[in-house]
């Protein structure tokens, strides 16, 4: 009986040990795109049975730490690297590390007010002030003023906004420094900033969840997971004056916008576009690809991956709420990819 | 019956009942759970669960066959780590320790016990991942072994600690050397309790999400051999619960439900194929 | 211990004069040899993981030496870190779980090993081993659905009701706050003490319970006065283990905790926990200092399990009786 166990384990042993016969790829980083960059890699394995890409969602930062470490071949992340990364990666690698945007997203701001039905207004200010802790109350001036109309209660705002560090706070906290002054000194931009008030969820179902249990709440998720949980969001003013309510085209017409002056490394913040059918708080999610590969098979199949991914691979993106890149963009991502080596 | 004796009677009764009540607590919490599991994941568990790789959001069809069958490795890695440590630790500890030695390890084991998941998740990421720049099922399955070693180790010590010195004194008064009587005589003594430390030790482990993240990383294939990263049910279950999408809530949920269910037949397995040695009596 | 009184004279102080060789041929010198060797890797890897863990967080040691331990600022962007918040939530949450799983699980323990007929008690014990084994992701998302709504709807209210005078028990109640994430961890840490536990009464030999009953004690008080302390180390080892989950256990805590690093009196607010905290910003902490900052983090947790275990056994020490099994700390 015993034999006939161990014989089965090294059996198990050896033939896990051979079987190896596709390329694997190994890549890792934010969370926000991994629905639809599950279903690319997918769609691209049934057209290249012999390539597997695998992609897991351990976070932004994850993505640049493992990328630079070596340990993937290659990362993702919905805020761009900092000068201060792509210097690491340089000193660490000898050659750079190259962003490739794969689609949009939009942050949107949900709330739960039992009795009010209709969708509310919010400018940046109002934001700013709720999430600082000066606007306490729903019927405050700033929130009421911008919806007339709405019988806004006198209760207090419960704030919830993300435990986790994550993309998505780093572009609402994006926006919102570029809207309030005061939010720049006081808090500013990052992936975990240190919120003022509020209850942290942990990831952005964490915080729907909080929202949906907890009445007078406000929180700020993706607009992927407030339209799969039916949750209601708010229209946010944009720089031209304008409420828009997040949606793919006006998500689209954000990136539009900052196509024109896109730097050539594509790490660029499309907050607060200009633009009269802009969302405000709108973001790249981005590839990051080694510019130099010591594996030809590895370099390629990436080359192929990303150009499948500016062509076919954005037709998926709708399905899913997720918005396509602007042709500008794409146009200029096909000539960067002469860069990867 | 006079009234002193009555009222020790009534409080007997009434502190037994109030066991009763707290095993009814504890138990009944179990049942909510499996209960809750069952109806939100009962629906998904069908065979494409069992043998196909999960699936794109809004596909159907998709199911956890590679994180089964990568939980399975990064199991058997950390219970050939983990066991021997704990276990044969555990022996020194008992039998063959002076007190500053058992006092030391002891602790050890506490400290190593009380580390939160992730930062064992780091550890193995240092020493088992970064230097050869790839996650994998090794590595896993390091991260976890180190998890079972102060349950295995503290759990067998204890219980071959209970083993009553009759029986000790007994083997040595018929002239049995000292590894002897532990082999043949205080471990099987001991087995139940020793086998109860080692699949609470395993039943921890395998629903482990972090220390995974750090070491696994997770794959969306199959996984071949030993050495690269693989899908697991912890990782798979936690990426598909923290998604919006409800199937992929449904299926976290009946993930939960398939490992719950494993780890029962192994605890089934396990109790019935060792079932031998001598029963220590109880009333 | 009791074994010592036992050993054979062959292994011993009188073997030291024999030749290492001529001892190591002798079975018990090889048995003891091994087993050592593996107690020893377990101290071994405790050492590794502190070294690493003191190596990796170098940065914020330099930076902010022992104010560490005593700022409540945590700041990613600024660079400001401090741990007193983190601290405070662990001890609290830890002492919550404690509270409500120690009576309950021995109190099930008792229960499952004296009263229940055996085929009760194995079949019940294979139940409450399960919970052991629920990933603790799915303890947080229960949490949430159903711990959360609870506390915020019913739990709250009764006890602000009851026990409101008491600053414990005072403010708003959001659902999640460090009661909630006690009574989660409690549910998690339940089935060590009640596995462990009954396993340790269920091998006290019958003799010492009839010893009791034939004097005339009640079943409770033999139970109670006899079995239970014979029991003592396997119990105590069983809360330690308890202990330790509910001071390292990251997932479920993150879920229902509230994520806000303040210091709160009342038990019904948000707070904070190092591993919860460790868990949510690791993986995206941008900045070097970020990163080492929660790995001290890390090494605080593991000082504070180092003193709560010192605390918890000195308890043991000043507590135990004698007679009732080998004293051991």
């Amino acid at each position: 009986m015993k034999r006939i166990a161990v014989i089965a384990l090294l059996g198990l042993g050896i033939a896990g040990i051979l079987w190896a016969d596709a390329l694997s790829i190994n890549g890792a980083g934010a969370t926000f795109p991994n629905p639809i960059y599950s279903k690319w890699f997918d769609e691209y394995h049934k057209k290249n049975p012999n390539l597997q890409i695998n992609y897991q969602p351990i976070g932004s930062g994850g993505g640049i730490k493992q990328v630079t470490e070596g340990t993937v071949d290659f990362g993702a992340t919905d805020g761009p690297m900092n000068d201060e990364q792509l210097k690491a990666y340089q000193e660490k690698h000898g050659s750079a590390i190259l962003h490739f945007p794969t689609v949009l997203g939009a942050v949107v701001p949900t709330y739960n007010l039992p009795g009010v039905s209709t969708s509310l207004n919010f400018t940046g200010e109002a934001l700013a002030g709720i999430y600082l802790g000066k606007v306490t109350k729903w019927n405050d001036p700033l929130i009421a003023d911008i919806n007339k109309g709405v019988k806004l209660p006198a209760e207090d705002i419960v704030v919830v906004h993300r435990a986790d560090g994550s993309g998505t706070s780093y572009c609402f906290t994006d926006y919102l420094s570029k809207v309030s002054e005061e939010w720049k000194t006081k808090v500013g931009k990052g992936t975990s900033p240190n919120w003022p008030v509020g209850l942290g969820g942990k990831g952005n179902e964490g915080v729907t969840g909080t929202v949906k249990n907890t009445p007078n709440s406000i929180g700020y998720v993706e607009l992927i997971y407030a339209e799969a949980n039916k949750i209601p969001y708010g229209s946010v003013k944009n720089a031209d004056g304008v409420f828009m309510k997040a949606s793919l085209a006006s998500v689209t017409a954000a990136a539009a916008a900052a196509a024109k002056e896109m730097p050539d490394d594509f790490r660029v913040s499309i907050t607060n576009a200009k633009g009269k059918d802009a969302y405000p708080i709108s973001t790249f999610t981005w590839l990051l690809i080694p510019a130099k590969f010591s594996d030809n098979a590895k370099r390629d199949a990436l080359r192929g991956f990303v150009t499948w991914m500016l062509a076919d691979g954005q037709n998926y993106a709708e399905a899913l709420s997720y918005a396509k890149l602007p042709k500008e963009v794409v146009a200029k991502e096909k000539k960067a990819l002469a860069n990867i080596q | 019956m006079n009234r002193r004796l009555r009222w020790r009677k009534f409080v007997s009764n009434v502190m037994l009942t109030l066991t009763g009540v707290c095993a009814a607590v504890s138990v009944s919490a179990l049942i909510l759970i499996l209960g809750y599991l069952v109806v939100r994941g009962g629906a998904s568990i069908n065979w494409n669960f069992f043998t196909k790789l999960p699936a794109p959001v809004g596909e159907i069809g998709g199911g956890m066959a590679n994180a089964i069958v990568g939980s399975g490795k990064l199991l058997l890695i950390a219970t050939l780590i983990g066991v021997p440590i704990g276990f044969l630790g555990a022996i020194y500890l008992a039998e063959f320790s002076g007190h500053r030695m058992a006092f030391i390890v002891r602790y050890s084991a506490d400290l190593l016990n009380g580390v939160p998941s992730i930062v064992i998740g780091i550890f193995a990421y240092s020493v088992a991942v970064l230097p050869f720049k790839q996650f994998s099922t090794l590595a896993g399955g390091f991260a976890l072994g180190l998890m079972m070693i102060p349950i295995t180790l503290r759990s067998t010590e204890e219980f071959l600690r209970s083993v009553p010195n009759t029986l000790r004194e007994g083997a040595m008064a018929l002239g049995a050397s000292k590894w002897k009587t532990i082999a043949t005589v205080i471990v099987p003594a001991a087995y139940r309790g020793i086998l109860t430390a080692i699949l609470l030790a395993f039943a921890r482990v395998a629903g482990e999400t972090a220390p995974l993240i750090f070491t696994a990383l997770g794959n969306s294939f199959w996984s071949p051999g030993w050495t690269q990263p693989t899908a697991s049910l912890p990782v798979t279950i936690y990426n598909y619960a923290l998604s919006p999408y409800e199937d992929w809530h449904r299926q976290a949920w009946a993930g939960g439900l398939v490992l719950l269910g494993l780890i029962l037949i192994i605890n089934i397995v396990a109790r019935g194929i060792l079932a031998r040695g001598i029963s220590v009596s109880r009333s | 211990m009791a074994t010592a009184s036992t050993s054979l004279p062959s292994a011993g102080p009188a073997s030291d004069s024999r030749a290492l060789l001529s001892r190591l041929r002798d079975g018990d010198e090889i048995a003891r040899l091994i087993t050592f060797i593996f107690a020893a890797t377990v101290v071994l890897i405790s050492i590794l993981l502190v070294l690493e863990l003191w190596h990796d967080s170098a940065l914020p040691r330099h930076k902010f030496g022992f104010a560490f331990f005593r700022t409540t600022t945590w700041n990613p962007i600024e660079g400001e870190f401090g741990a007193l918040p983190f601290i405070y939530g662990t001890v609290v949450t830890a002492a919550v779980a404690l509270l409500i799983a120690i009576p309950l699980g021995i109190g099930a323990a008792i229960f499952l090993a004296e009263l229940a007929p055996t085929r009760i008690s194995d079949t019940l014990e294979f139940f409450i081993d399960l919970l052991a084994a629920m990933p603790s992701v799915i303890y947080g998302v229960l949490g949430v659905f159903i711990v959360v709504p609870l506390m915020r709807q019913f739990i709250a209210p009764w006890l602000k009701r009851i026990l409101g005078f008491l600053p414990l028990f005072q403010g708003p109640a959001y659902g999640v706050g460090f009661l909630t994430a006690g009574i989660v961890l409690a549910i998690m840490v339940i089935p060590y003490i009640i596995s462990v536990s009954r396993e340790v009464l269920l091998s006290v030999p019958s003799d010492q319970r009839e010893a009791a009953l034939a004097v005339g004690s009640t079943r409770w008080e033999s139970t109670w006065k006899v079995v239970v302390p014979f029991a003592r180390s396997g119990i105590l080892g069983s809360i330690f283990l308890a202990l330790a989950r509910s001071l390292g256990e990251t997932m479920a805590v993150a879920m229902v905790i509230g994520n806000d690093p303040k210091i709160s009196a009342s038990l019904f607010a948000p707070g904070y926990s190092i591993a919860a905290v460790i868990a949510n910003e690791l993986a995206e902490a941008t900045s070097e200092l970020h990163t080492q900052s929660l790995i001290a983090l890390g090494l605080v947790l593991f000082l504070l399990t180092f003193i709560l275990n010192g605390l918890a056994r000195i308890l043991i020490v000043v507590t135990s009786q004698r007679g009732a099994g080998t004293a051991r700390a």
